[in-house]
C-alpha cells in the first residue's frame, strides 16, 4: 500500500503491519535524555532494573542542555546523577559545553533522514527538517526505551499543507513559521503528521526548515516535513486526510503576541509596543545563519540604553561559527549578552527569566503566560527582535 | 470494585467567565521552575500551580476526584511531573476532548486514566455536568452517567495497548518480564 513519509518511517523500524490509527511497536535508533527528565530517567531505569544495563549504551545518550552550566544546585545534582549512570554503562553525554540536544543530534549525524529517535525534548519533532521521525516523550517511556530499544505508537494521519505564492522578502522562515501557527492553529494538523509543499516550504534553508519543523508541537501536531529537492517523498497515491491550502502571497514579518504561540499578527499591527528585553536563539532561531541575520541589523548600531538583549547560540559548533565569521564580534559591540549554548531563554535555565511587569521580545517559540517568567513574551523572528532592541520598542528593521 | 469503573467528584476547569479552559499547557500544570523536582509526593501541592482561577487545586482536591478539561489539554513540554503531580494527589481520571500526544502517552504509561469525553461542549452547555457533581463510568465501554444529576455522557473507550498497560498498573510491569510486549 501506497505510505505517507511518517508510514514509511515507521515501517522501516516495525514489524507490525503500519496504518493511520494502528498502534505499533516501533524500533528507536537513538534515545536519549536531557538534564531535565534525565535524572528522572535514571531513577526510573534503577528501580525497574536493578542492575540491569541499557538495551544498546551506543544508541543511548545524554544532552545536556536546559541548564548549562548548572545554575542551581538542584540542576547540578541531576546532571552529576546522569552523568555517573552513563560512565558505568558507557553511554556518551553531550555534556554542557555541546548545545542544544536536538540540534546537536542533527549535527552529530545522529538523527538522520529515515531514522527513529526519542528523548526527553517536547521539541524532539524538530527532527522532521532531516526527515527523522523524532518525539519528545516522558521519563517513563525513556526509561522503558533504554531499556528496550522500543516504543509503542499509534500511527498519525497525514496532512498536505500547500503553501501558495511567495512571502514577501522581509519576511523569513520564522515569520511564515508564526503565519502557519495562526492559520493552522492548534487543530488543523493535531495529532497528524504535516508534509508541507510549494515553492516557499521548498525554498527553505536547512536552518529555515529547523526553524518551521521546531514549531510543530506548537500547532498540536505530530510532526512535520518539509519538501525538498532529493528528500525522502511520500509514496505516490499515498492517503492522506486532508489537504490544507495557506496562501503566502507577500506574506509580511509576523509577531505572535501573548498569551500563545497561536495568536499571530502582522508586524505592523504590533508596531511601538515598548520592550525590556530580547531574547535571540534557542532551537527556534539559534542557528548561525539567524545569528548572522540579527547581526547584519545590529552591525553598526547600539541596543538601546536600559534594554537587555540575550544571544543563546544553538550549539558550540554555532558559537564558533560565529566567532569566525565576526558575528559574535558584532553582537558583543552591539551590547548584545552572548550567553552559553543550550536551551536557555526559553525556560528557567541558564540564561534567565523575565519579571513582573517586564516586556520581551523573543525568537523563542512558546509565550504561553508564565513559560518564561511573569513578563510577557511576543515572538518574532531574529531581524524583528534585533530591531526592536534597537529601538526599544517592536520595530523591523527598515524603520531604524 | 472492578478497576474498570471510577466513580469520583468532577471538578471542571472553568475560567472565570465561565469557559471551559482549552489548551491547558503543561507550564501552566506543573511549572518548568518546579522541573527538578523528581520525588512524587513533593509534586501534588504544585499542580495548576500556574493555571489563573485553579492555583488553589491541590487544597480542594480529594482522592478519586475527577477533572474534567477542555480540547488539547497537556500542551507544550514533555514533563512526566505534569501526569505525576495528579497521580500525587491520587486524581481518579481525567476527562477532555482530547490531549497532546506527548501528554497522553505521559499518562497512559503512568497509569492514569485520561479519557476522551465526546460531546463536552454540549453537556456543559446543557448544565449536564458541573463541578461537585459525582460521576461514574466504565472505561472499557465508554460509558458514564452523572449521579448527581439525571444525565449520561460517552468517553472514547480505552483499547490496545493503553488498556492493557491501565490493567498492569503502569508500562513497566506492563513490560515485564520480557522487557518488550
Amino acid at each position: 500500500m501506497a505510505k505517507t513519509i511518517i508510514e514509511k518511517i515507521i515501517q522501516s523500524h516495525s514489524p507490525d503491519e503500519v496504518a493511520p490509527g494502528r498502534i505499533v511497536w516501533m524500533d528507536l535508533d537513538v534515545r536519549s535524555a536531557r538534564d531535565f527528565g534525565g535524572a528522572n530517567v535514571v531513577k526510573n531505569f534503577e528501580r525497574e532494573y536493578p542492575g540491569e544495563s541499557p538495551a544498546d549504551a551506543r544508541k543511548t545518550f545524554f544532552t545536556f542542555d536546559l541548564c548549562a552550566p548548572a545554575c542551581s544546585l538542584k540542576y547540578a545534582d541531576n546532571q552529576q546523577l546522569c552523568r555517573d549512570f552513563a560512565r558505568k554503562h558507557g553511554i556518551r553525554v553531550y555534556d554542557v559545553d555541546a548545545g542544544i540536544g536536538s540540534h546537536v543530534m542533527i549535527e552529530e549525524g545522529l538523527a538522520a533522514p529515515g531514522t527513529t529517535v526519542v528523548g526527553t525534548d517536547s521539541h524532539l519533532n524538530i527532527l522532521g527538517a532531516v526527515e527523522c521521525f523524532g518525539q519528545g516523550m516522558g521519563d517513563v517511556d525513556i526509561a522503558f526505551a533504554f531499556k528496550t530499544g522500543r516504543a509503542w505508537f499509534e500511527v498519525p494521519e497525514s496532512v498536505k499543507v500547500v503553501l501558495k505564492g511567495t512571502p514577501s522578502a522581509q519576511a523569513g522562515a520564522k515569520d511564515l513559521t508564526l503565519f502557519l501557527c495562526r492559520e493552522l492553529g492548534t487543530k488543523k494538523i493535531a495529532l497528524r503528521s504535516a508534509e508541507f509543499s510549494g515553492p516557499a516550504a521548498e525554498a527553505l534553508s536547512p536552518a529555515g526548515r529547523i526553524t518551521l519543523c521546531s514549531m510543530i508541537t506548537e500547532m498540536a501536531g505530530i510532526i512535520g516535513f518539509v519538501s525538498r529537492e532529493g528528500g525522502l517523498a511520500a509514496d505516490l497515491g499515498a492517503a492522506y486526510t486532508a489537504v490544507v491550502e495557506v496562501d503566502v502571497t507577500g506574506l509580511p514579518p509576523q509577531v505572535a503576541v501573548p498569551p500563545s504561540p497561536n495568536t499571530v499578527k502582522p508586524l505592523a499591527g504590533v508596531k511601538g509596543i515598548k520592550i525590556d528585553s530580547g531574547f535571540i536563539g534557542s532551537c527556534t532561531n539559534g542557528r548561525t545563519e539567524d545569528l548572522a541575520r540579527a547581526a547584519e541589523v545590529l552591525r553598526g548600531r547600539k541596543v538601546k540604553p536600559g534594554v537587555m538583549l540575550k544571544v543563546v547560540p544553538a550549539t558550540r559548533r554555532v558559537y564558533e561559527e560565529i566567532l569566525e565569521r565576526g558575528i559574535l564580534e558584532t553582537l558583543f559591540r552591539s551590547g548584545a549578552i552572548v550567553i552559553n549554548p543550550g536551551c536557555g531563554g526559553c525556560a528557567e535555565g541558564h540564561a534567565g527569566l523575565t519579571g513582573k511587569g517586564e516586556t520581551q521580545i523573543s525568537t523563542g517559540n512558546r509565550n504561553f503566560p508564565g513559560k518564561q517568567g511573569k513578563g510577557k513574551t511576543y515572538l518574532a523572528g531574529p531581524a524583528v527582535a534585533a530591531a526592536s532592541c534597537v529601538a526599544g520598542e517592536i520595530r523591523g528593521p527598515e524603520d531604524l | 470494585m472492578d478497576t474498570d469503573i471510577r466513580q469520583g467528584r468532577l471538578w471542571v476547569l472553568l475560567d472565570a467567565a465561565g469557559r471551559i479552559i482549552e489548551d491547558i499547557d503543561t507550564d501552566q500544570i506543573f511549572h518548568n521552575a518546579h522541573l527538578a523536582i523528581s520525588d512524587i509526593a513533593q509534586m501534588g501541592p504544585l499542580a495548576f500551580g500556574n493555571l489563573e482561577g485553579w492555583t488553589d487545586f491541590p487544597g480542594k482536591c480529594a482522592p478519586g476526584d475527577i477533572i474534567v478539561a477542555g480540547r488539547n489539554f497537556g500542551a507544550g513540554s514533555s514533563r512526566q511531573q505534569a501526569v505525576d503531580c495528579f497521580i500525587a494527589l491520587k486524581v481518579g481520571a481525567i476527562l477532555a476532548p482530547s490531549y497532546s500526544a506527548i501528554y497522553f502517552r505521559n499518562a497512559v504509561n503512568s497509569g492514569l486514566p485520561v479519557l476522551k469525553i465526546l460531546d463536552l461542549d454540549r453537556l456543559l452547555a446543557q448544565r449536564k455536568l458541573a463541578s461537585g457533581d459525582v460521576v461514574r463510568f466504565d472505561v472499557r465501554t465508554g460509558k458514564g452517567g452523572n449521579l448527581t444529576r439525571p444525565a449520561v455522557f460517552a468517553l472514547d473507550p480505552m483499547g490496545g495497548v493503553q488498556y492493557d498497560i491501565f490493567r498492569a498498573g503502569d508500562l513497566f510491569k506492563y513490560g515485564k518480564p520480557a522487557g518488550t510486549k
